[in-house]
């Protein structure tokens, strides 16, 4: 799959197929991994397609912010690797990585998954901060949903470990990281006219607009991020809400 | 207390299990999966490419570019992202370790990028990622004259030993590690460091130990290679 141009790509949507044989609203297949390092106190590989992201929790403790005296900390960060991809280059994180780790970010935060109350170890002083790192294996499009999936993985199976006379202990690690729901972002582009759910590479570099959103169980958007330099349609928006609706249900499954 | 009886139970001369796969990584040029016990190192060849900026091409031939990384989640205390001191000089190290075994006369002005990521670290991390380096650079095509195996041999506790583990390597009563990388034919040794004290004579056996254990990693790393193009060909 050298070097699809533009105009193939759209040629073979107005023939109703994408190149893989997918249907336009149809995800490729997914596979998520758990426990890929005994190190982290979550780790997970989530592969979609041929894209294949990691993530990885790890937790530390430090001081709360002094708005919210009594609740642990999120950040998230990620490394789009030079491995993964030949248009990624080495050195700190760009634009598209640091927007990559935001929206994945804001997913986390504003569905208000973790409960965050309870990672308060003193109130004002000590609380637990959950540090995700997530890096790209391999870039084959798409790497949003498979980073946001890699990343609620990563933490479900988080279990935190032992504090102790000011020190962690992570060789005993015993509660689960509480977890109170399961946000999934569901990324969809728009070429030409087409809208297309889990974007591969080309469909990706050719994308006029590009769409994703992050859903909870209860059926409720927490975050948004359109991205591309063209535009979309109130209507395309609301379709790419219905899809991304019923797509965040099976990847949700996927979790369980 | 004399080290009689290794932690995990092995013998002295005897590495980890080890796994070794090429593949893994669909978009690049060549890749491969190197697991010794723990110890998870993947890499990923990019190039032969152009290199930029032009005044860093050699006319005569290609140049080998390596950036080992371990990932903030592969030891119990996370790395902060980004190159380190340590990570610098283990990328430095790499390279030269490869670069006997790579013939690149056949690719001047280009640049062969070798991507190194442990996963998950058990001690050994630099000797994994040049054995996982090796693979993919052979499963990339790039024209060598041998594989580079590499292996950490020792001292735990006054004895003379093949592959420390993490616990090893922090044992109390004294540890000494010696990363070796060889090009297994002739043994010939292109990477040697030394953390630790030793007597002239104990490294004259630690090679011992180091030239035999790399020939069983040769032997592993040819398997994995062989094995993905009998899978080609059943396909």
């Amino acid at each position: 799959m050298d070097n699809i141009s533009r105009e193939y790509l759209i040629k073979t949507l107005e023939k109703n197929r994408r190149m893989d044989g997918r249907k336009l609203d149809e995800y490729r297949n997914i596979e998520i991994e758990y426990g890929i390092s005994k190190h982290a106190e979550g780790s997970a590989r989530v592969r979609i397609g041929d894209t294949e992201v990691l993530a990885g929790v790890k937790l530390e403790v430090g001081e709360p912010f002094p708005d919210k005296p009594n609740e642990g900390t999120i950040i998230v960060n990620s490394e789009m690797l030079p491995l993964s991809s030949d248009e990624f280059e080495s050195g700190p994180p760009g634009a598209d990585s640091i927007e990559l780790a935001r929206v994945v970010d804001r997913a986390i935060r504003e569905s208000n998954c973790i409960d965050l109350k309870k990672l308060c170890i003193i109130e004002k002083e000590k609380v637990w901060i959950v540090l995700i790192d997530i890096y790209t294996i391999n870039n084959a499009g798409n790497l949003q949903d498979a980073a946001c999936l890699a990343s609620l993985a990563a933490l479900k199976q988080a279990k935190i470990p032992e504090y102790k006379d000011e020190k962690i202990d992570y060789s005993k690690r015993k509660d689960k990281l509480p977890l109170t729901s399961l946000p999934v972002e569901c990324t969809t582009v728009k070429v030409n006219n087409f809208l297309l759910s889990d974007p591969d590479f080309y469909e990706e570099r050719w994308n006029d607009a590009r769409l994703t959103i992050a859903t909870t169980e209860k059926n409720e958007i927490c975050a948004m991020q359109k991205g591309g330099s063209g535009v979309l349609s109130v209507d395309d928006v609301k379709k790419i809400i219905e899809i991304s609706l019923k797509n965040g249900k099976s990847l949700r499954e996927k979790l369980k | 207390m004399v080290y009689s009886k290794r932690i995990d139970g092995r013998k002295f001369d005897e590495l980890r299990e080890i796994e070794a796969k090429v593949g893994v990584v669909k978009s690049a040029d060549g890749s491969a999966m190197f697991r010794i016990g723990d110890t998870v190192a993947i890499a990923a060849v990019r190039g032969p490419r152009d290199l930029y900026p032009k005044f860093m091409q050699n006319p005569k031939k290609g140049i080998l570019r390596c950036n080992y990384n371990m990932v903030s989640f592969s030891v119990d205390e996370r790395i902060r992202p980004g190159p380190s001191r340590r990570s610098r000089e283990i990328s430095l190290v790499t390279e030269n370790a490869l670069l006997p075994a790579l013939n690149l006369e056949e690719f001047p002005n280009a640049v062969v990028d070798v991507f190194i990521e442990i996963i998950q670290a058990d001690a050994g991390t630099r000797c994994a990622g040049i054995c996982a380096a090796s693979l993919a650079l052979a499963d990339a095509g790039i024209p060598m004259r041998d594989m580079v195996c590499a292996v950490s041999v020792g001292k735990v506790g006054g004895k003379a030993l093949v592959d420390l583990n993490k616990k090893e390597e922090d044992y109390e009563e004294g540890s000494s590690d010696m990363p070796v990388a060889m090009l297994p034919r002739k043994n010939e040794i292109s990477l040697l460091q030394l953390d630790g004290d030793m007597k002239p004579d104990d490294i004259d056996g630690c090679l011992k130990l180091a030239i035999k254990a790399c020939k069983k990693i040769s032997e592993i790393q040819r398997n994995a290679l062989m094995g993905k193009y009998q899978m080609e060909k059943e396909n």
